[in-house]
């Protein structure tokens, strides 16, 4: 690609699009927002096709000095480069979702959703801490007014939530940062990946970013955001919140807690496998007694994202690989099953789980897709959740059997919620004339779904064209956290039965 | 040091003076007609002034060169980096006044001169080298801004407005000459450079007792807590364009005196106010951030976000360092900057008949009923809370950047923590235009003058503001070294 700034590209297209919408009709702020996404897919995939798998770690990177104190430096690895690619390929299925369902302040509301997108790739891409933080935190802007304009009810209450929540984490990782630009004289994301931090110190910045990151994630006990503004945000604000926002802190603890602070990493293990382990069966069981679809979606994300950090906090490459792997898989099929719930409830404009039921019946085809999507959430082998929940958990059972094991109750909890979710309203009897008059996917909804459909089989059935390009930057952070590894629990080791009956018999002498 | 150089140094002074007397000719002969004219010739001369003063930013003058009339006076790049802020904000607010009295038909021709003379004092705040220049300069700007608070003379809260400012003002600088007596009477010279001198051999009870009294009074012309408490009436009755002077043009004078007291003439004695600025810029910032909670009026509102401001930029003082000094200049043109956009914003804010709408339930759907309004409103409201990308972020993390640079960590934790309840009000104004169903009060059309002024700050605080961080931070840095050359 030589010298072509494509990451500044990527960034500017939706941003451009997000001032033409504002100042546009309903109907020409819709195409403009599918047509900016679609072509910042296409340049998604340009970069994908164009990214040297086994080259230079770091590939695309742009660097001007024209900020005092920091620079505008952006680059990607492949951790990168496959998040930046969920967030394209999620973008369009977004605006799509939102084509018929917003109707009032579309040209706002399609702004919002381009500058979104801006930030979340500016997020991945940024390769200056403080650039990062700019782009971390100004999601907040975005999203606030995407739950708060267009949610539902109890949309205020749930859009001060996410925003205070989100802020008060955030700002205390901006202590941690300038701390550790002052002390290591550089801003620059690579350089400080390899910086060795004092130890002693690195607990401090460790718990400043999780302040952060565990809100984002979000973990258990500070989760409880992310139901109120699932359940309020719009359809598009669900699947991006849930396929790419949540991402951004599993991301910050793979390019920053963990490269950055590997002994404070070490030594917070115990903490985030408590915590994970709580959050899997937890939030498992608050899943399946809800009445709520996207509560019960939202809470099932919960579980999912404490396997991450499960995975991320195992230490070893099984265990990173299947993290990147739920996230992408998670981020496909919760967007999707959000996308699910959209479709309905555009029809019936409830949530309730109990008005549906039957729905095979009247829509079968829905049906197919949704059952699929499910499957995939409970991790059936051939789909995507498999994969990455299988290397996790394979992953974590090398460092403790025990914590494994309540992970593994998440899958069969999981099991649990999201099948009898899918009986309840897709199986049984019609109960409900209204639901049962319901008609079948159109065109628009096929092209959102269908993609959908096969990238979950396609990382389910192939994953290693999304492990190749990752492949060589998980060795790099394998190897960065081979000095703090914790011993596992379940080693095996090697007895010496031959030498000590010979040593006996020579004794006998 | 021959006087025609010192003549030469307050060039600025005198074209105020002169034009602030000339200009008083022309309105006692002429009367309320020309108060249009004054007040354009009024901002033409605010503008020269700021190219007077703009050369010695640039060259980083400092040191005897610069010094007028024996050490009073001093024309370095610090005077000059606030003069150009004062200048530069009491010209935009007397730009955005003739609209607000037309509708009155209060414009009277003194308003401009008044600016005008209270500019002059302000100028001479930042310029001071001598407690005794400190004072003129004072009471010669707070004198002109008791009047101006009074100024919508039908109004009953403009005069209330008015006679509490004078009340509290007077008072505070009644603790302010105590604290300068004492100073004067244990290191026996008025001059900072004298003060600075006697102080670093050690520091005597009583001229602590100075020092604690002298920034006692200053704490109440930057209305910093505990002496905050008249800052919310006085903001809410004085007239918008006179709350836009103070809450600009004043708060950089009085901030700017500070910063030279502090620094300059008790640099030497840093330990022994830093934790009283430490006390003071964390109750700012929390008081300041939950009295806003409450507030129904959203000039009230503003008043409590400039006392949170203040907090902010007091930690910048705490830490006692150049970078801190640099970090709260930078704040400085920020802040100022913001709360121009967001009084220009409210001066916009009219319903049907021309009157002000100032109440926040009144905001309710601006975001549908005036878009663009809404939209700067929204903009300098999440400026205000800090959040990235708008420019307001920069000044936070300018100060705190400065303050964990010097060592002081926990302080800058605390503070940014304590920021967050301010985003709560903040980003209320947000729900209020953008959430709520609209009202549609808010009507009337407004000035050119006032779309051109917001329109430009909305765009300094949008990112593209970062591009000015450079060559802001090259400024800032020259102006605060100018305090620390005897340290």
């Amino acid at each position: 690609m030589g010298g072509f700034p494509i990451l500044s590209l990527m960034l500017l297209v939706p941003l451009v699009g997000a001032v033409a919408c504002l100042l546009l009709e309903a109907q020409a702020a819709r195409t403009v927002a599918l047509l900016a996404t679609l072509v910042d897919f296409a340049l998604g995939v340009l970069l994908w096709v164009n990214f040297d798998i086994g080259g230079a770690q770091w590939q695309f990177t742009e660097r001007h000095a024209i900020f005092s104190s920091f620079s505008y430096a952006l680059g990607i690895d492949g951790i990168a480069l496959v998040l930046i690619m969920l967030s394209v390929f999620l973008m369009p299925v977004c605006i799509g979702a939102s084509w018929h369902s917003i109707t009032k302040r579309v040209g706002e509301y399609m702004a919002a959703f381009l500058l979104m997108e801006t930030l979340m790739i500016g997020v991945f891409a940024a390769q200056d801490l403080y650039l990062f933080y700019i782009f971390f935190e100004a999601g907040l802007i975005p999203m606030y007014l995407i739950i708060g304009i267009w949610g539902g009810d109890n949309r205020i209450y749930a859009s001060y939530k996410f925003f205070l929540y989100t802020l008060l984490g955030s700002v205390v990782m901006l202590i941690a940062m300038l701390w550790m630009a002052n002390q290591a004289g550089t801003t620059d994301i690579p350089t400080l990946m390899a910086y060795d931090f004092d130890p002693h110190v690195q607990t401090w910045l460790w718990l400043a970013f999780f302040a952060s990151f565990a809100v984002k994630m979000p973990m258990y006990p500070v989760h409880t955001w992310l139901p109120d503004a699932h359940v309020q945000a719009p359809t598009a604000g669900s699947i991006i919140l849930a396929g790419v926002l949540l991402k951004m802190g599993g991301y910050g603890f793979i390019r920053f807690s963990l490269p950055m602070f590997p002994e404070a990493s070490a030594q917070f293990a115990p903490l985030i496998f408590a915590l994970s382990m709580l959050a899997v069966v937890i939030t498992s069981l608050i899943a399946l007694v809800q009445h709520d679809m996207k509560k019960l979606i939202a809470y099932s994300s919960v579980a999912h994202m404490a396997i991450v950090t499960l995975g991320l906090f195992a230490f070893n490459v099984q265990g990173l690989e299947g993290s990147m792997i739920v996230m992408l898989s998670h981020g496909l099929v919760s967007g999707a099953l959000f996308l699910c719930v959209g479709v309905i409830y555009d029809r019936l404009h409830t949530r309730e789980i109990s008005r549906y039921g039957g729905l095979s019946i009247n829509m079968p085809r829905y049906a197919l897709f949704f059952l699929l999507f499910t499957m995939a959430s409970i991790g059936l082998p051939g789909t995507s959740g498999f994969v990455g929940e299988f290397l996790s958990l394979a992953g974590i059972y090398q460092v403790s059997s025990w914590v494994a094991l309540v992970g593994t109750t998440g899958i069969i909890l999981g099991a649990a919620y999201m099948l009898y979710l899918y009986r309840r309203v897709a199986f049984g009897e019609q109960k409900n004339a209204d639901a049962a008059a319901m008609p079948d996917l159109d065109l628009r909804e096929y092209l959102m779904m269908i993609p959908l459909g096969l990238a979950v089989l396609w990382m389910g059935v192939y994953p290693e064209s999304f492990l190749a390009p990752m492949r060589q930057d998980i060795a790099a952070l394998d190897a960065r956290l081979a000095r703090a590894k914790p011993a596992g629990d379940a080693k095996v080791t090697v007895g010496k039965p031959a030498a000590h009956s010979e040593a006996a018999a020579e004794g006998a002498h | 040091m021959d006087f025609a150089h010192s003549l030469r140094l307050i060039a600025p002074e005198e074209t105020l003076s002169v034009a602030a007397l000339i200009l008083l000719l022309v309105s006692a002969w002429s009367g309320d007609k020309a108060a249009r004219l004054i007040s354009i010739l009024s901002v033409a001369v605010l503008v020269g002034c700021m190219f007077l003063v703009a050369p010695a930013l640039c060259s980083g003058a400092a040191g005897p060169d610069v010094t007028a009339f024996g050490g009073q006076y001093r024309a370095d790049a610090f005077a000059s980096f606030a003069k150009l802020l004062i200048y530069g904000a009491a010209a935009a607010s007397l730009m955005v006044t003739p609209a607000f009295f037309a509708r009155f038909g209060a414009m009277r021709a003194e308003y401009p001169i008044l600016v005008l003379l209270a500019s002059l004092g302000m100028g001479m705040m930042a310029s001071a080298g001598d407690l005794l220049t400190l004072y003129i300069g004072l009471e010669l700007n707070s004198l002109a801004s008791y009047v101006l608070a009074a100024f919508l003379r039908p109004d009953g809260r403009s005069a209330e407005s008015g006679l509490k400012y004078f009340v509290l003002g007077a008072l505070a600088s009644g603790i302010l000459l105590f604290g300068v007596s004492l100073t004067y009477g244990f290191t026996g010279t008025t001059s900072f450079e004298g003060i600075a001198t006697a102080l670093s051999g050690g520091l005597s009870h009583g001229a602590l007792f100075g020092i604690v009294f002298v920034l006692a009074g200053l704490a109440f012309k930057i209305s910093a807590v505990p002496f905050h408490m008249w800052t919310p009436d006085v903001y809410e009755g004085a007239p918008t364009p006179v709350t836009t002077f103070f809450a600009t043009a004043s708060k950089a004078s009085a901030l700017a005196l500070t910063m030279r007291v502090a620094l300059e003439a008790f640099g030497p004695q840093a330990h022994a106010w830093q934790q009283i600025v430490v006390f003071a810029a964390l109750a700012s910032i929390v008081v300041g951030a939950l009295g806003a909670i409450g507030q129904t009026n959203i000039k009230r509102l503003m008043a409590y976000s400039s006392i949170n401001n203040v907090g902010f930029v007091l930690i910048g003082l705490a830490i006692a360092t150049p970078q801190g000094a640099a970090a709260m200049l930078t704040y400085l043109v920020i802040y100022v900057a913001m709360s121009l956009g967001g009084f220009v914003a409210i001066l916009m804010l009219r319903d049907g008949q021309g009157e002000p709408v100032e109440a926040i339930s009144d905001l309710s759907g601006l975001s549908r009923t005036r878009p663009w309004l809404a939209l700067a409103l929204a903009m300098i409201m999440f400026s205000l809370a800090g959040i990235p990308p708008l420019f307001g972020f920069w000044g936070k993390f300018v100060v705190f950047q400065a303050a964990v640079q010097a060592g002081f960590v926990p302080l800058a934790a605390i503070g940014i923590a304590a920021s967050v309840i301010g985003a709560f009000y903040y980003i209320k104004i947000v729900k209020v235009m953008y959430f709520d169903e609209p009202v549609d009060v808010v009507r009337g059309q407004s000035d050119w003058a006032h779309q051109v002024l917001l329109a430009a700050m909305a765009v300094f605080m949008s990112p593209l503001g970062y591009l000015l961080t450079k060559w802001l931070d090259g400024l800032a840095t020259a102006a605060a070294n100018v305090l620390f050359l005897h340290a």
